[in-house]
């Protein structure tokens, strides 16, 4: 059973207020970047860095994608397959890296994260903002951005686009 | 695939496969700290019954940047040289804890002798005449990024030199092919083997002939012994008929692109400064050497090739 | 030994020269004592179903003793070949040290005899050392009983030294037996040249290596008048310019391999030193062309070949392995199942004429009849089997013929009245 629980319009408005938190916490655009977690986090980061251009016309925020299969802890468990390739041609070091990612589970994957940025420098804080916090985390990760809390069975699906955000229980009952 | 032993067992799908892993392979080594945690825990073992340096650190770095444990076995302070057999060499060392045998040897289906006699995964790294299968990915890499196309329909590969002994030219002859390329062979009959009618090539006696419809130029290494084994008179007529100098190269298309796998013999079949050529792709060819290398051992460790799928663990 | 026992072989089908008939044959003191119908008294064994012919002869076979006793030795090898229904054994000279003198001669002799499972003929050596360079001392090793020479392993390189071999035996009236590969056409080879070398980037070993051998012997014999016999022929060209030299009348005689009449080159690109012999395998034209020699009568014998190699050395990289593989305990089988002979022409090639080729026709390959020594086999030619390398009596294991179910075994094998095989089982 399928159910939406964002639309279009519920997205826009969450990525318009997570911009507008950034630019708070950070007193402002300098030496912010944006990496979006491939595949699902990569629009998202596009989005919130069109959004943070609108606010602040001046800023140029710098917006890179990481892919974490080489950083995933489930190596040697399952085979892994890289999606698409990483792409951070600006440097890290000293930088606000706000890690970006659609649906944040397990936490698995911001960990591998956090460990892949560091192969391309030192960043001055790492942060995290995600469009859907679904709980069940594994790991001592919390997001600094959310766009919507939203309680989920550990079997449900999740699906995060511009379109909108569906869930879809795999549980009968 | 548990090993990757020569080119026509990975197939066409894997050799797009390993392509397609290598340019990830190439984002990584472009980091400021080019290493992944991809394969910590796996061990590679280099066993190298025949010098090569080159190839060997290109396996090394590239198991080191995946963070795999490395050995490397030393033939030459090594039990095989006390009329151990192979087998128990292979035996032995799998005993220690292997994922990954990366194997060199001069004589051709060593590694398939390896691979019936360990669980480990096996890399043939060149054996004998036969094959050399990272080359040939790292050849069709090169050029796929270098002409910025992926597959190699309606360009011809010209391979030159002593492609009888040559494990880089059976390699390449089946890659190319696979992805479209046609392949034509200059060589002088005593360097060509004794039946290529079957292979999917065209034979050509004159490089001159050949030269002004060649998109890739690929030039083999002619070793010094094939004149004291009586396949060619001397080097200098092999470098005068054979090899390429500036005029040769003035006649290629402007558009064509060189290559040789190393090392290179100057003053024999090459007889111009191929940093003087201006599409020579000889650097890229090393460059890419460990990307491709980095990428078949993750493929085969932990990519879609591995039996990670097997372990018992959940996911 | 040769029990005073009477033994009565029942109703087997005799096969020998003259063709085949089913009758009893009776054998006491190590003789044929009766042939004939409802025979009786004494031991009986059963034999119907069965041929019994004589004894089969291998002019090939390497025992490796004295100097390479991990591989075989003169004992086991025996076995080998009365399990495989042999009941003599020309042994092949690449011995450490080798058979070019009469010490050595003697030993390889009496280890046979002591034995005692079939009969050692040891063969000698055409060169000492069989180094190609001086020739051995063919009368005094003559004189000692040897009566087939040859250098296999190697093929005598030098023409006039050939010459002179050829011209020497035919004063003795002994047999020069020639590996036929010009050495320098083959270095390195590991096997065949052909499309498969190619492609697997094997040192290829050319047919012309071998034919050029067999047409320079041909023309040395028709000049010298020796008698030259050819082992382990591998092309179909060879076998064409044996039936040349037959039909010139020349003394020329050759023998085939069974692994040469049944495996082809392809067998090796799996690259299992198991298949790595030397001559190597060749191709299915070559096979289809041996086969056709042996049919017609150009290929005088079938001779094993039998070359046990220890574990330890094929398990070595293919350049390394040394080349050869079983044979004494297959061949059977495996020409009954690629042949398409009678079974007298069988009998001829596994027995009568590699008996005269080897000069031991007196005792072996002889009709059945009253007063005929009593080396004979018995064995079954619809009875299939697995080869099981464990089962082998062989103290070698490199049979290429692993698992494949063969036709034709081996019952009962008699070795001078004795018997040294029965119900498939060496008595000793």
């Amino acid at each position: 059973m399928s159910n939406m629980v964002m639309s279009v319009d519920d997205v826009r408005r969450a990525v318009t207020r997570i911009a507008h938190e950034i630019l708070e916490r950070q007193q402002g655009s300098a030496s912010l970047a944006l990496v979006g977690l491939q595949r699902g986090g990569a629009w998202l980061a596009d989005a919130i860095a069109a959004a943070v251009h609108a606010i602040e016309p001046h800023a140029t925020v710098p917006v890179g994608y990481i892919d974490v299969s080489m950083h995933r802890d489930d190596i040697g468990l399952r085979p892994v397959v890289p999606g698409a390739i990483s792409r951070i041609d600006f440097a890290v070091d000293g930088t606000t890296v706000v890690l970006v990612d659609d649906v944040l589970f397990t936490g698995r994957t911001v960990r591998a994260a956090m460990e892949g940025i560091n192969t391309y420098g030192r960043p001055r804080a790492v942060q995290l903002a995600v469009l859907v916090d679904r709980g069940h985390r594994e790991l001592p990760i919390r997001p600094d951005y959310v766009g919507k809390n939203l309680p989920t069975h550990v079997d449900d699906d999740v699906r995060a686009t511009q379109d909108g955000v569906i869930i879809t229980s795999r549980v009968s009952s | 695939m548990k090993h990757l032993r020569s080119i026509d067992e990975l197939g066409h799908d894997g050799v797009v496969r390993l392509l397609e892993l290598t340019r990830h392979m190439v984002e990584i080594n472009a980091r400021p700290v080019p290493k992944v945690p991809a394969l910590r825990g796996k061990t590679v073992v280099s066993l190298f019954f025949e010098d090569s340096t080159r190839t060997r650190l290109s396996f090394e770095t590239a198991a080191k940047r995946l963070s795999a444990d490395t050995m490397t076995f030393s033939v030459s302070t090594s039990s095989v040289n006390k009329g151990e057999s192979l087998r128990d060499t292979i035996e032995t060392i799998s005993d220690m804890g292997v994922d990954a045998f990366v194997v060199r040897h001069k004589s051709t289906g060593t590694p398939w002798q390896i691979s019936d006699w360990t669980n480990a995964s096996v890399v043939n790294a060149g054996d004998g005449w036969h094959q050399h299968p990272t080359q040939a990915l790292v050849d069709c890499f090169t050029v796929r990024q270098a002409l910025g196309v992926e597959r190699f329909d309606g360009l011809t590969l010209t391979i030159v030199g002593d492609i009888k002994h040559s494990r880089v030219a059976r390699s390449n002859i089946s890659a190319f092919s696979m992805l479209g390329a046609n392949v034509v062979l200059v060589a002088p009959p005593t360097l060509l083997p004794p039946d290529v009618a079957h292979w999917p090539v065209t034979v050509s006696h004159r490089l001159d002939d050949v030269l002004a419809r060649t998109d890739i130029l690929y030039m083999l290494r002619l070793q010094s012994e094939r004149m004291s084994q009586g396949h060619v008179p001397n080097l200098r007529e092999y470098g005068e008929t054979f090899g390429l100098d500036a005029a040769r190269a003035a006649k290629l298309p402007s558009t064509a692109v060189i290559m040789h796998p190393g090392p290179m013999n100057r003053g024999v079949e090459m007889l111009v400064d191929p940093s003087a050529l201006p599409n020579s792709l000889i650097h890229q060819q090393v460059a890419n050497g460990v990307a491709v290398r980095m990428a078949v051992l993750f493929d085969l460790l932990a990519g879609e090739s591995s039996t990670a799928h097997l372990a018992t663990v959940a996911s | 030994m040769t029990g005073a026992e009477r033994i009565v072989l029942k109703g087997g089908r005799v096969v020998d020269s003259r063709g085949e008939r089913v009758v009893d044959v009776a054998v006491q003191r190590g003789v044929v004592v009766e042939v004939g119908e409802q025979l009786s008294g004494g031991r009986t064994i059963d034999a119907s179903g069965c041929v019994v012919a004589p004894g089969f002869v291998d002019l090939h076979a390497h025992l490796r003793e004295p100097g390479k006793e991990e591989a075989e030795t003169i004992e086991t090898g025996s076995r080998a070949g009365a399990k495989g229904g042999y009941t003599a054994l020309v042994a092949m000279p690449n011995t450490d040290p080798p058979q070019d003198s009469v010490a050595v001669i003697d030993f390889v002799r009496e280890q046979g005899k002591r034995a005692g499972l079939v009969e050692v003929v040891p063969s000698g050596c055409i060169t000492l050392g069989r180094q190609g360079e001086a020739l051995a001392p063919m009368a005094e090793l003559a004189a000692a009983g040897v009566r087939i020479f040859t250098d296999d392993g190697n093929g005598v390189q030098d023409e006039l030294l050939m010459r002179r071999a050829m011209e020497y035996a035919k004063g003795l009236g002994v047999t020069l037996a020639q590996h036929c590969e010009v050495a320098t056409l083959t270095k390195g080879a590991v096997m065949n040249e052909c499309q498969c070398c190619t492609s697997l980037g094997l040192p290829g070993w050319p047919s012309i290596a071998e034919e050029l051998m067999v047409f320079r012997d041909i023309e040395l014999a028709r000049l010298t008048g020796a008698r030259v016999h050819f082992l382990h022929l591998s092309t179909a060209r060879s076998v064409e310019l044996v039936r040349a030299a037959k039909r010139d009348g020349l003394p020329i005689t050759a023998e085939v391999t069974p692994h040469h009449l049944s495996l082809d080159e392809t067998r090796l690109t799996t690259f299992d030193t198991v298949f790595k012999v030397n001559p190597p395998l060749r191709s299915l034209a070559d096979i289809a062309a041996l086969r056709a020699g042996v049919v017609d009568g150009t290929i005088d014998a079938l001779a094993t070949d039998h070359a046990p190699h220890p574990r330890r050395d094929k398990e070595l990289t293919l350049d390394q392995a040394p080349p050869g593989m079983l044979g004494l305990e297959t061949a059977l089988g495996v020409a009954l199942g690629v042949l398409d002979v009678s079974l007298t022409q069988l009998v001829r090639i596994m027995s009568i004429h590699p008996a005269q080729i080897a000069g031991i026709a007196d005792r072996h390959g002889r009709d059945i009849e009253p007063g005929a020594p009593a080396n004979l086999v018995v064995f079954d030619p619809n009875a299939t089997w697995q080869v099981e390398p464990e089962t082998l009596a062989s103290k070698s294991r490199n049979t290429p013929y692993v698992g494949m179910t063969l036709r034709g075994k081996v019952r009962h094998t008699m070795f001078n009245g004795d018997i040294t095989v029965l119900h498939g089982e060496a008595q000793r």
